[in-house]
């Protein structure tokens, strides 16, 4: 054995050692500040009971205001239909003012007006019926312009089964949803929110630590001792990996047995994609507070790029494929848009390797980069 | 009194130096909003304006050709496949290479000839069901588009009811035009809240604040030079926004700017309120980041902005009460969309007031307590 080779391998050894007792250093810090333990495990919980509960965009129990012109029994009887329908709670306006006046209070979201000849008209088979929605919140409004068609529509073609009127549309669309048959909301935003907290918790847990030590002056210190910074980088990522998996692990089990989300995809590629996109995550806190070697910016900046984009831009709630070209290739640098796409199909899904594979494949390659490039500021840094 | 405005002024101007004058800090506050509001503005719709679909035609008719060229010519709905086995349907909606799979049946003009309706039978991918519900619907009205061209071609009756639909407000559904007056409050809530927050904490870290202490200023002093630079920088961050909303976006502004900037600058204050009283019950940075970041993600997820309050349970939207943003947003949407003037804003406007109040005198008493 040559001397180099030895002396190589001899060095190894105290490589390790030097790691482990930065963990242990670090771990005891984590251990010791309770505000560490609070991001890694108490605000994962909060966070997924806290949005689970309150995110949906499920369209349920629609005050909707009826104005009846004149009464008749196709009226009576339609109105009878919406009210035995679980998307609406239909109420009686006595004239289109009120009726107006509620929906501008926002008292009910939409009005169906009946006008006076109904009756007459539905007869002759051209009946006309009037419907305004509040416009503020238009994807809502949406979903109840296609409910009260829906309702409407079932409650002819009942008619025309009964032989009262003798009509069906020429084409009618048979539609399935997949992986969601009851089209619950929870099942995509639950895991969403997973990569939401994933992102926050990562990227806070590692952002302030270094710019800490630099503001403190306690990194020069270190600096002094034969550690060397990638040894520093590793000593300061394994304890907040550990955290950030734990916390990961609440989501989960908050996801499955509180939010009743199906797994469909196997636990394995779950869990190999959140470690790495807990590193990914820990890795742009460490590049950021590596960088501005200041708290108040440090933080700012890790709210900043992860939050608000993994909220907006991740294909979470918004769909990537409408977006313009510019902003599309802006989501394309956002790690989180990833690992979205692979949490809905392994939620929802299962383990679609078409999806799997690269999403995988990329976010290990942000996760290396930015390992390398932490390292890099550093040692640009120390000089 | 004279005294004690010039000594929260002096203390202001230190405050906006210590903020202002290094530039990276004073880019992290500027620069971000009218960035994100930009960014946001267009990926922040439930609109879509691309769906890829791809489509196992059996009948190879002139009928089917004529529905799926109604597709195409929407201009909304691409398709990239045409499918000739059963078999690929799953392929496509697995891999996410369609949004929604047809399949029209070999006998579909047959039976349209026949007036025995036929039936498309369309599968979407459902791991995001809001926006596969919204496919659906553009869908669905090409179809009624279809329905209503085949009755007349073919001296059919028209059908026994039709609806006709308006939106009030927003006669096109854009959803765009909720959400950008909606992110007025929601980009400037995170920073202001942030910043007032880590900057009494800094000062502790650093020990700076024992030396403020020793000179003649009030608490109460102290909190106003503390909170008056916040204000500046969430009204600039506020018109950064609106100007994008207006100048960029081009969405109509309805109502009057006293009245926004009135409710603007009640929202900042309660943020500031809750950023302060955070601030003195916060011994580290860290713990103060720790803080707001608890209460800003809540905040802003449970603000309506995306979700309807409505849709929460009832014990959560208790919790909503106590969310400056929440008011701010129904501010800035009504006055901005609606139009809407003060007095309907009522109810916006005292609970914005008395989280204000609330906050500002708990965190006075607590720093004059510290104090001692």
């Amino acid at each position: 054995m040559s001397g180099e080779a030895a002396a190589a391998l001899n060095a190894w050894p105290a490589k390790l050692r030097r790691i482990r007792a930065l963990v242990r250093k670090e771990t005891y810090q984590v251990l010791r500040d309770p505000s560490s333990i609070a991001i890694g495990v108490v605000l994962p919980l909060i966070l997924i009971l806290l949005f689970g509960y309150g995110l949906s965009l499920d369209v349920k129990n629609v005050p909707l205001a009826i104005v009846m012109d004149e009464p008749s029994g196709e009226a009576t009887e339609l109105v009878g239909a919406l009210e035995l329908s679980a998307y609406f709670r239909p109420q009686i306006a006595d004239s289109m003012p009120v009726a107006q006046q509620l929906l501008l209070q926002q008292k009910v979201d939409g009005i169906l007006h009946i006008q006076s000849d109904f009756a007459r008209r539905l007869s002759a088979g051209q009946a006309t019926l009037q419907l305004i929605v509040h416009g503020a919140d238009a994807n809502r409004a949406r979903i109840i312009q296609s409910y009260v068609e829906g309702a409407v529509g079932a409650w002819t073609a009942q008619r025309a089964a009964q032989g009262q009127l003798t009509d069906s549309p020429p084409v009618t669309l048979l539609t399935r949803i997949w992986f969601n048959e009851a089209n619950d909301s929870s099942y995509f935003l639950v895991p969403g929110l997973i990569v939401l907290v994933m992102t926050l918790i990562g990227a806070l847990l590692t952002s302030m630590v270094m710019a800490r030590e630099w503001e403190r002056g306690t990194l020069e210190a270190l600096l002094v001792t034969p550690v060397r910074s990638d040894e520093i980088l590793l000593g300061k990522t394994l304890p907040y990996f550990v955290l950030g998996l734990i916390g990961l692990a609440v989501c989960v089990l908050a996801a499955k047995f509180l939010f009743q989300v199906p797994m469909r995809g196997s636990l394995w590629i779950l869990l190999g994609a959140s470690m790495l996109y807990v590193l990914v995550a820990l890795g742009i806190g460490l590049l950021i507070s590596s960088w501005v070697k200041n708290q108040l910016v440090a933080s700012q900046l890790t709210m900043l790029v992860t939050f608000m984009p993994a909220f907006m831009l991740s294909g979470f709630l918004f769909d990537l494929r409408s977006m313009p070209l510019l902003v599309r290739l802006i989501t394309y640098l956002l790690p989180a848009r990833y690992y979205v796409a692979l949490l809905q199909s392994v939620f929802l899904a299962g383990d679609v390797w078409p999806v799997i594979v690269p999403n995988t494949l990329v976010l290990a390659l942000m996760a290396a980069v930015l390992g390398l490039s932490s390292r890099a500021v550093m040692n640009k840094r120390l000089i | 009194m004279l005294s004690a405005i010039l000594r929260i002024l002096a203390l202001t101007r230190k405050e906006l130096l210590a903020v202002l004058k290094d530039r990276r800090s004073r880019t992290s506050l500027l620069v971000p909003p009218v960035v994100q509001a930009l960014l946001f503005g267009y990926a922040a719709t439930y609109d879509l304006n691309h769906v890829p679909y791809a489509v196992l035609d059996q009948d190879r008719s002139a009928s089917s050709r004529a529905l799926l060229a109604g597709l195409d010519g929407s201009g909304i709905f691409e398709r990239v496949a045409d499918l000739h086995h059963a078999g690929d349907l799953a392929r496509y909606i697995d891999a996410r290479r369609a949004l929604l799979v047809l399949q029209i049946a070999p006998d579909f003009e047959r039976r349209l000839l026949d007036g025995a309706g036929a039936e498309v039978q369309v599968i979407a991918d459902g791991r995001n069901s809001n926006t596969a519900g919204t496919a659906l619907g553009y869908l669905s009205s090409i179809v009624e588009q279809f329905n209503i061209s085949w009755r007349s071609d073919h001296a059919l009756p028209a059908a026994p009811v039709e609806i006709v639909s308006r939106a009030w407000y927003n006669p096109n559904l854009e959803t765009r035009w909720n959400m950008i007056p909606g992110m007025i409050g929601t980009l400037t809530l995170i920073q202001t809240m942030m910043l007032t927050a880590m900057s009494v904490a800094r000062e502790r870290e650093q020990g700076t604040f024992d030396q403020l202490l020793v000179t003649p200023f009030h608490p109460y002093e102290i909190m106003a030079g503390k909170a008056l630079p916040s204000m500046f920088v969430g009204t600039i961050q506020a018109t950064g926004v609106l100007l994008v909303a207006q100048l960029w976006f081009r969405i109509p502004f309805a109502g009057s700017y006293l009245t926004l900037y009135a409710g603007l600058l009640l929202f900042l204050l309660a943020a500031i309120g809750i950023g302060l009283l955070l601030s003195s019950v916060a011994a580290t940075m860290q713990q103060a980041m720790l803080y707001s970041m608890l209460l800003i993600m809540p905040f802003s997820l449970l603000s309506g902005l995306t979700t309807p309050l409505s849709n929460m349970p009832r014990s959560l939207q208790y919790f909503t009460a106590l969310n400056p943003l929440r008011y701010a947003i129904d501010i800035a949407r009504r006055v901005y969309l609606e139009g809407v003037g003060l007095n309907v804003l009522w109810p916006d406007l005292w609970p914005l007031a008395l989280i204000a109040a609330v906050t500002l005198a708990a965190a006075s008493w607590m720093f004059s307590h510290r104090m001692q």
